[in-house]
């Protein structure tokens, strides 16, 4: 700044404030953490992820394994002895992706995993900053293609749900629909993350944002306005659809292990 | 009548320090009423920047309890008056004295800013012709009455002092009130990378939570402004896009 005295830097955790400012960013830390302990043990499992039509959604699309669900078939002849083989790392770094690159949980982590700042107007610890402007956080910027991958994510889960409906007679070996709350439970994951996804600032910006004039373009508009609508409330969508994630691999796996019992409603 | 004790900043760029002033409350008193009387009744050199005590002019910015507020609009019935209140001057420009700050940098950081540049009159009275959809989202930008409270807030230049390199929030909707306008023709992208530093937010969405015109100053303005560096600058698959498109066009 031009002939301007620099102010004393505030240390570490250093504020006025009067209000309990650590609270947010301890809980978005605890949420965050569970989710990422949780997920990666799921993954890690490579078993009880899948029981009659249901599949886990952190194994969804299973390109290769022992599912019925495998597109593929089974673990690939070529792959790696070594190489230690669970069909959600095939497929989740994809997701993980999508968060880890999502403008709402930049901001959220930034402040709770790396204290930059710990909350606003509250000392940090550290006196460099380089922001998203140089390597690695310059990467955010691929999030576009993320998000790419996230919609496509949302067909394979809405595909998941649709074959979760259709129940096999073990002795008849015949096809009718039916609806089970693990249908449910995959359904309302299908409508979070579409939620989440369809909100996605950079969707924003892709279906309209980008145009200077909106009346040239009407069908751009319209989709602009739509994911804006979803965008809103994009921390509620996320959070929510994070947590509904976590429990329907819950669900299919404790039903897979035999713990609970799926109730068939229809 | 209640009472209540403010902590009230007062010094000067070389260094100071927080007295206390007790002083009468009332209903309906905002923060800036009690710095008024305070300075009637005990403090007359108490030096304080204000002017419409409406939240229009954006003179009055502080720190009160260490969030930055504008005073005229900080009701006392919103801050815990058993505690001592504390008004800071806000902390990402240099101190004149007590509350008031030199801001002088935010006017020079505007004139660098590629000015509104038209295209040519749509009609042959030098009018021009706008829909109201297009309109809509700069107009919520035009809402800014630079307070400057978002620049305080911002960590980039209230921690790290880095206004040499980032122009803060305040500017950053300005160019977008400019970029997305819908008569604009002037590009400003090449500067939002560089010299205006828009890769420094780290999207903390701090300023929007202080902004008293409840501008969605990340969502609606940087986030956005992001996107279009991004489309210049880091995605090869949209360049591919246009260039097909441009081809196809021929």
């Amino acid at each position: 700044m031009n002939g301007a005295t620099a102010l004393p830097r505030r240390s570490f955790g250093e504020t006025m404030r009067a209000d309990v400012w650590w609270f947010q960013p301890l809980l978005v830390f605890l949420g965050l953490s569970t989710f990422i302990v949780y997920s990666t043990w799921a993954a890690f499992q490579g078993k009880n992820y899948f029981v009659g039509d249901y599949i886990s959604p952190f194994y969804s699309p299973e390109i290769f394994g022992d599912s019925p669900h495998s597109w593929f078939g089974p673990k690939p002849a070529w792959w790696p002895s070594w190489l230690l083989f669970s069909p959600a790392l095939l497929v989740l770094w994809a997701p993980a992706g999508f968060r880890l690159t999502c403008y709402y949980y930049r901001g959220a982590y930034y402040k709770a995993f790396w204290a930059d700042p710990p909350a606003c107007t509250v000392g940090e610890p550290r006196t460099s900053y380089w922001g998203e402007r140089s390597f690695p956080l310059i990467m955010q910027n691929v999030h576009r293609y993320f998000l790419y991958l996230a919609l496509f994510f949302i067909w394979v889960l809405a595909y998941d749900v649709w074959e979760a409906l259709w129940f096999v007679d073990p002795t008849t070996s015949k096809t009718s629909f039916g609806v089970g709350l693990g249908a449910i439970v995959l359904a309302i994951n299908v409508i979070l993350l579409g939620g989440y996804t369809f909100g996605c600032h950079s969707l924003r910006h892709l279906a309209g944002g980008f145009l200077d004039q909106f009346s040239r373009s009407p069908t751009c508009y319209r989709a602009y306005a739509c994911v804006t609508c979803f965008n809103r409330r994009h921390m509620l969508w996320a959070w929510l659809s994070l947590f509904w994630v976590g429990f329907a691999d819950l669900y299919v796996r404790l039903c897979a292990m035999g713990i609970w019992t799926d109730w068939r409603i229809l | 009548m209640k009472t209540a004790v403010f902590k009230i900043w007062r010094g000067d760029a070389k260094g100071g320090e927080f007295r206390d002033y007790t002083t009468e409350v009332a209903e309906g008193m905002v923060v800036l009423d009690a710095v008024h009387e305070i300075q009637r009744t005990q403090a007359p050199d108490l030096a304080c920047r204000w002017n419409c005590k409406a939240g229009k002019c954006g003179s009055c910015s502080a720190e009160v309890n260490g969030m930055p507020k504008l005073m005229c609009m900080t009701r006392l019935s919103e801050v815990p008056l058993e505690k001592p209140v504390t008004i800071e001057p806000i902390k990402a420009f240099p101190v004149i004295k007590d509350l008031v700050t030199d801001v002088s940098w935010n006017f020079r950081v505007k004139k660098k800013i590629k000015p509104f540049n038209p295209r040519p009159p749509d009609a042959p009275d030098g009018t021009w012709r706008m829909q109201q959809e297009d309109i809509d989202r700069v107009q919520e930008f035009r809402k800014c009455i630079e307070c400057f409270l978002c620049q305080d807030v911002c960590h980039v230049l209230r921690d790290h002092q880095m206004h040499d390199k980032f122009i803060g929030p305040r500017f950053l909707i300005h160019v977008a009130a400019l970029e997305m306008h819908p008569l604009d023709t002037e590009d400003r992208i090449e500067e939002l990378r560089s010299s205006q530093g828009i890769g420094y937010c780290n999207i903390t969405k701090c300023c929007t939570k202080v902004c008293p015109e409840s501008i969605q100053i990340t969502d609606n303005g940087i986030i956005p402004l992001k996107e279009r560096v991004v489309d210049e600058f880091y995605d090869p698959l949209g360049w591919f896009w246009k260039g097909l498109k441009r081809l196809l066009n021929r």
